[in-house]
């Protein structure tokens, strides 16, 4: 995952290409995150300003949502679901796993900045369960020895 | 010689290899000097033959699958050869699998190519937007409501009522948004369709638009889907660029543009008057209903919301089909169904069929049962919010008031299959955590209830007074439904209660002998 380090002028430039939009808070916050991989505080009070709303307003949506970050993730963020389907399919064991060989729990991450784990609640890849996403790629049909080399992959 | 090969392009595919077996098949193409014309199409839904190869002759697609890398060199050879291969399927429309579908919604999913408008075109698309430009408002809506369509979100109300709303809601700003949030475990239609025919959703929304007067749409998708905004946002840039999105679409009189906007991981942004909530930019939070959004609905204006199924279903109908889908279906539940097999089921996918099909048929004959090859125990039809039903409710037909009668819902056509070594108590705890952490906090029964109801499911898998606690779990449940502003809390007892009613052996109670009609 490519991002750039925290830039309040880069993050300025972003604010102000989106406000034209009609309810732009939510495209601004994914904007920065993408850019950044997270919101940091620094970026409240900034979206604020340039959407005339209070910075409780903007913190209140921040928190709202799972998929914003406070905090830089790791070098790779692993997705397991966690959903019905997904447990139909063994996906309970995965987790166990996956928790175990990495040594933290879902929505940490790994101590030497690797992987930062998340739960996801299906991915629409129910049919070929269980599923996980590891950065931008899909993984289907994921099983222990699959699992393993994901996070293998993931740990470099 | 040239040969026209479709390897698909939809995540569940990508998810297992598809990109990866293009990679190879350029290659292997490439070294043998075969001119190879490749085609990325979405998925025809069998996902257990994915990633599924198919190759262009003149008695039309074959098909091969599941592939792998390895497979990619003996398969080319075996097409250019026309010789035979373990892999090989026949003639893709004559798998029995797919043949027995009716698909007028999934029609061209896995058929055309997604980036191409051409191809859309080619294989019938932008005709009942053509004919729609020629009618008046009243008209559209008028083959709406006789097709007899209703939403295909959960709730299931009828499509022409609402657009009916919003086209008598006097003039100004009005838009329609397209709810493509699919949060559901078990379901996957809207993704498919997405990823496979983006221009049928652009063209439904279009004519909705037309119909009620709304210039503007919005369609949500949740972000866990990347692949199909990127396949959204493509479609709609070629729609923009051809005149069939923007001002005077096709030289009418009539405008009409859409935008993508990304969730962002809350299931509860489904729900409809919380995603107009985050549409607008702000927190999740469930509206109190009234005012209806027909009538205050994005930034206050008459709103239609519907859902990606119930727009798609909207080309064919208005393109001469309205009679014909009312002829399909049962009871109230007209026209077709894309229903999704997932979880622990041997042939899952998308299977589109008219409403009437029994439980028992998807699962058992469809499906095939489990992949684990173990008995299939439970299963959750309709999402996390839906029922747990036994094999002795495998004759309930899918129609939205049939499921109703037995306490269950149809909801977005989710089928969850689970074999014998599934724990429903721990199914109904989860249903109780999934509630909590999902909660937009706005009521106090699905807020706190929802932990106090894991925590109580805690203590009877204990056994810690499992009586009193299953007094207790009831009573919570009941406080749930009739205390929730809206179906997430209110909803929520129903998996619970369903786990309890029919597995009661795993709450540590006696078995209890269930009549097949209830
Ligand atoms: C908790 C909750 C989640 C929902 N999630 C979705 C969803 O993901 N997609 C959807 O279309 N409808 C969802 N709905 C239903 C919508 O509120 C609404 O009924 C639907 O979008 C209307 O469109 P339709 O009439 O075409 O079904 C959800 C409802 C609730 C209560
Ligand atoms: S029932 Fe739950 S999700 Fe629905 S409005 Fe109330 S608190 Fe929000
Ligand atoms: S439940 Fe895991 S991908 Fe849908």
């Amino acid at each position: 995952m490519h991002q750039e380090p925290w830039d309040p002028t880069r993050a300025a430039e972003i604010i102000a290409g989106l406000t034209h939009k009609e309810g732009p808070t939510l495209v601004i916050l994914h904007a920065l995150q993408e850019a950044f991989g997270h919101v940091p505080e620094a970026a409240e009070p900034m979206v604020a300003q340039a959407l005339n709303l209070s910075r409780a307003e903007v913190h209140g949506v921040l928190t709202f949502y799972p998929d914003f970050r406070r905090e830089p993730p790791g070098r790779h963020v692993l997705k397991l679901c966690r959903a019905e389907a997904c447990q139909a399919a063994g996906g309970d064991a995965l987790a166990a796993r996956v928790e175990n060989r990495l040594g933290v729990g879902f929505g940490a991450t790994t101590a030497d900045g690797a992987v930062t784990l998340e739960p996801t609640y299906c991915l629409g890849l129910c049919a070929t369960a269980p599923a996980a996403m590891l950065d931008d790629r899909v993984i289907g049909r994921l099983d222990a020895s699959r699992l393993d080399a994901l996070m293998a992959e993931a740990q470099q | 010689m040239s040969v026209r090969i479709f390897v698909p392009r939809d995540s569940g595919s990508l998810a297992v290899g598809a990109d990866e077996v293009a990679a190879e098949l350029n290659r292997v193409a490439h070294e043998r000097d075969v001119a190879l014309d490749l085609v990325r199409p979405g998925s025809r839904g069998l996902y257990w033959l994915e990633p599924m190869l198919e190759v262009e002759t003149p008695a039309g697609r074959v098909a091969f699958g599941p592939t792998t890398v390895a497979d990619v060199a003996s398969i080319l050879d075996a097409i250019l050869s026309d010789g035979p291969h373990p892999l090989k399927l026949g003639l893709t429309e004559q798998i029995p699998w797919l043949k027995r579908q009716t698909r007028l919604t999934f029609v061209r999913c896995g058929i055309v190519d997604p980036r191409s408008i051409d191809d859309y075109r080619a294989h019938g698309g932008y005709k009942g937007l053509e004919r729609a430009l020629k009618l008046s408002s009243d008209a559209i809506i008028d083959d709406v409501v006789k097709s007899g369509l209703r939403g295909r979100g959960g709730a299931g109300f009828p499509t022409g009522t609402k657009w009916r709303t919003v086209a008598q809601a006097g003039r100004g700003q009005k838009y329609i948004c397209c709810n493509a949030d699919e949060g559901d475990s078990g379901t996957f239609a809207d993704r498919m369709l997405m990823e496979g025919d983006p221009f049928m959703v652009i063209e439904g929304m279009t004519i909705a638009g037309i119909a009620v007067g709304a210039t503007k749409g919005y369609i949500y998708i949740r972000s866990e889907y990347p692949h199909a905004v990127v396949a959204m946002n493509a479609a709609i840039e070629a729609a923009r660029r051809t005149g069939y999105l923007g001002d005077n679409i096709c030289h009418s009189t009539d405008s009409f543009d859409i935008e993508v906007r990304v969730g962002a991981g809350a299931y509860i942004c489904g729900e409809e008057t919380s995603m107009l909530e985050s549409l607008e930019g702000k927190r999740g939070t469930v509206r109190a209903k009234p005012p209806l959004p027909a009538h205050k609905g994005l930034f206050g204006r008459p709103t239609v919301i519907n859902n990606v199924l119930t727009f798609s279903a909207v080309p064919y109908i208005l393109d001469g089909g309205a009679q014909a889908y009312a002829d399909c279906g049962m009871g109230r539940s007209r026209g077709t169904k894309p229903i999704q097999l997932a979880g622990n089921v041997k042939h899952g996918g998308l299977f589109e069929v008219a409403f009437g099909i029994t439980l028992g048929e998807l699962i058992d004959d469809i499906g095939g049962g489990t992949l684990s090859g173990r008995p299939v125990r439970a299963v959750q039809v309709g999402g996390p919010l839906g029922a747990y039903f036994p094999r002795a409710l495998f004759d309930t037909p899918f129609d939205y008031e049939a499921f109703a009668a037995r306490s269950g819902m149809v909801g977005h056509g989710g089928v969850v299959v689970f074999d014998d070594t599934v724990d429903m108590a721990k199914q109904a705890r989860f249903a109780m955590e999934f509630c909590a952490i999902e909660s937009c906090g706005k009521c106090t029964p699905c807020r706190i209830g929802s932990t106090r109801g894991a925590e109580t499911v805690d203590k009877i898998i204990a056994g810690d007074k499992p009586a009193a606690n299953i007094a207790v779990l009831e009573d919570l449940c009941n406080t749930m439904k009739f205390g929730s502003l809206c179906a997430l809390g209110g909803l929520a007892p129903i998996p619970v209660l369903s786990a309890l009613t029919h597995f009661p052996e795993d709450f540590g109670l006696a078995p209890r002998r269930l009549q097949a009609a209830e």
